[in-house]
């Protein structure tokens, strides 16, 4: 467990919407803990025994250099990875439970089904992909509609905080029933967020959110995860390494599948443990 | 100004022959076509009136008459085709798109391909075998059977190449919201394509509504009209067929309209195939 609370890491938070003396009172709860997981694609073993824990309701970031793993690792969070030809995965991820006794799930344990995994795990992809032929409202409904029973006024209710979430509303509110693709690039990226957080889900995954959107998108979706803060549980893949520093709160760099160095962004940033850390961020190589 | 040397000059040479030689082999290509249509309408205008659509045939000798018999026999034979060969197709063609390269698909896709390439009077005969023969006769059922044969790989295929057109991201979208693979493929994927998958299958309807070979001795021929899909049931093709070779002039005028009416029918499901396509 790397649950890391050095001084700079109060001093890192207390900038942000909590304050310094909150935190010492409360005990920070885990949303996440990955145990020795590993994924393979067919003989090639892409993730490599990765442990680390994810406090909940921060934003944690992964970086690393194309092929590193990262989205690999991020995709076995969600038991998505399984889903591709020769995929497999070993080892264990705990996620909190729900219900009274609030103990800690693992979502491999053997019984486990992966699709109510992913109701309480979202996903955000790369590439916007908004369901093609259903308009804007059914897109962000699709998630409640189809794997939930709800509902019209509810629905109708959670479309709104949805989309208002992902600041999306005031754009789209007045032609809700046009086609979700109609929208453009950075709108159907703030749709599809819009979209996996209408299942209220405990953790939000992101998997390079940003890369395929120009500089004001990318700024408009960097906001709102800085303002999902607080509220839920986020794991972004990034390329930009900027882009972790701006947003997240712990980074974790990853390296030809396994985890080189975790700990609070501030630290990874400025005083790295590791060389090759030193090396990424600094630009020699990647 | 820039002068031409001889190799200019003898490029555009080139350049002017092998258009020209295109155009003429195009032109050549769309001729039959031309022939077909004018040809058709030359000779089956004639006959084209109210009774043809609405009148049975004739006896030998006797004036008027039509094809009502043929042209019911036809909507009821492609209906059983809509209702038993498109399902069957699609649901292999989804099958095949969503097994992908598993054994199982690599067996399916080679069976697929393999009964596209069967000739049409051994699915004929085929029927002949397993339902004409156990039923002691002819039906609308045999030869729908037959018509739903040759369409199930024409279906499965293009509806495969429909459903592999959406993007993967748009399947893990819909898992990753934990919607079961099912309701995924049902609900999102598949209303996506509905107008592609349409299209295949009017495509499919065209090439079978046409199909002369697998009805001979399946569905047979009569001369009344609709009796029950237990009876021997009368189509386009078979009756052109008949009559295009029948020594009576009122029946070879009836074969000609007939093909005209057939060829009008066909074009006009391209046409509409064309319009979805060019919608979607």
């Amino acid at each position: 467990m790397a649950l890391d609370v050095s001084p700079e890491f109060n001093q890192k938070t207390g900038m942000g919407n909590l304050d310094g003396q909150n935190l010492e009172v409360e005990q920070k709860q885990i949303a996440l803990e990955t145990q020795k997981l590993s994924a393979w694609f067919g003989d090639h073993h892409v993730v490599k025994e990765i442990s680390l824990s994810v406090e909940k309701n921060d934003v944690f970031a992964l970086i690393g250099p194309s092929g590193c793993g990262k989205s690999t690792f991020i995709r076995c969070l969600n038991r998505l990875h399984e889903e591709g030809e020769g995929a497999r995965v070993s080892g264990d991820v705990l996620i909190q439970g729900i219900g009274k006794s609030g103990g800690r799930e693992n979502i491999y344990r053997s019984g486990v089904d992966p699709v109510s995994v992913r109701r309480r795990i979202g996903m955000v992809f790369q590439k916007p992909n908004p369901f093609p032929g259903l308009s804007i409202f059914e897109n962000v409904a699709s998630g409640l509609r189809l794997a939930q029973v709800v509902r019209r006024s509810v629905l109708e209710e959670v479309v709104e905080t949805s989309l208002k979430q992902a600041a999306l509303w005031d754009e789209v509110k007045d032609k809700l029933k046009k086609p979700g693709t109609s929208l453009s690039g950075g709108q159907q990226q703030r749709l599809c967020i819009a979209r996996a957080l209408a299942v209220r889900p405990q953790i939000l995954l992101m998997d390079e959110p940003t890369s395929a959107l120009d500089p004001i998108s990318t700024a408009r979706i960097e906001e709102l995860v800085m303002k999902l803060r607080g509220e839920v549980t986020v794991m972004i893949v990034t390329h930009n390494m900027q882009q972790a520093a701006r947003i997240s709160s712990q980074t974790a760099f990853f390296l030809m599948g396994e985890l080189v160095e975790v700990g609070p962004t501030n630290r990874i940033f400025t005083k790295p443990k590791e060389s090759k850390t030193e090396q990424y961020i600094t630009g020699r190589f990647g | 100004m820039l002068e031409l040397s001889a190799r200019d000059r003898r490029r555009r040479v080139t350049n002017v022959i092998a258009i020209g030689a295109l155009c003429v082999l195009g032109f050549l290509a769309i001729t039959p076509l031309f022939f077909i249509f004018s040809y058709l309408i030359l000779r089956g205008w004639g006959g084209l009136s109210l009774d043809f659509f609405l009148e049975i045939p004739k006896p030998v000798g006797e004036e008027g008459g039509g094809m009502a018999n043929a042209i019911s026999g036809s909507l009821v034979l492609l209906s059983l085709t809509a209702a038993f060969g498109v399902p069957i197709g699609m649901l292999c063609g989804i099958a095949l798109s969503e097994l992908k390269n598993s054994f199982t698909a690599r067996v399916l896709r080679v069976a697929v391909d393999l009964l596209t390439s069967v000739p049409s009077i051994v699915i004929g005969l085929f029927a002949y075998a397993v339902i004409v023969v156990p039923m002691k006769g002819y039906s609308a059922w045999a030869g729908g059977f037959a018509l739903s044969i040759v369409t199930v790989p024409i279906v499965a295929r293009s509806t495969e190449e429909i459903l592999k057109l959406v993007p993967r991201t748009v399947h893990e979208a819909g898992l990753a919201l934990g919607i079961p693979r099912y309701k995924v493929l049902l609900r999102l994927i598949l209303p996506g394509v509905r107008s592609g998958i349409l299209t295949g299958v009017l495509l499919a309807m065209a090439r079978v509504s046409g199909e002369t070979a697998p009805l001979l001795f399946t569905a047979f021929s009569n001369s009344f009209g609709f009796r029950g899909l237990s009876s021997p049931t009368a189509s386009l093709p078979v009756q052109i067929y008949t009559y295009a070779t029948s020594h009576d002039e009122t029946w070879r005028q009836l074969a000609w309209t007939g093909a005209l009416v057939l060829v009008f029918v066909v074009f006009c499901l391209n046409l509409l195939t064309r319009f979805l396509v060019r919608k979607s």
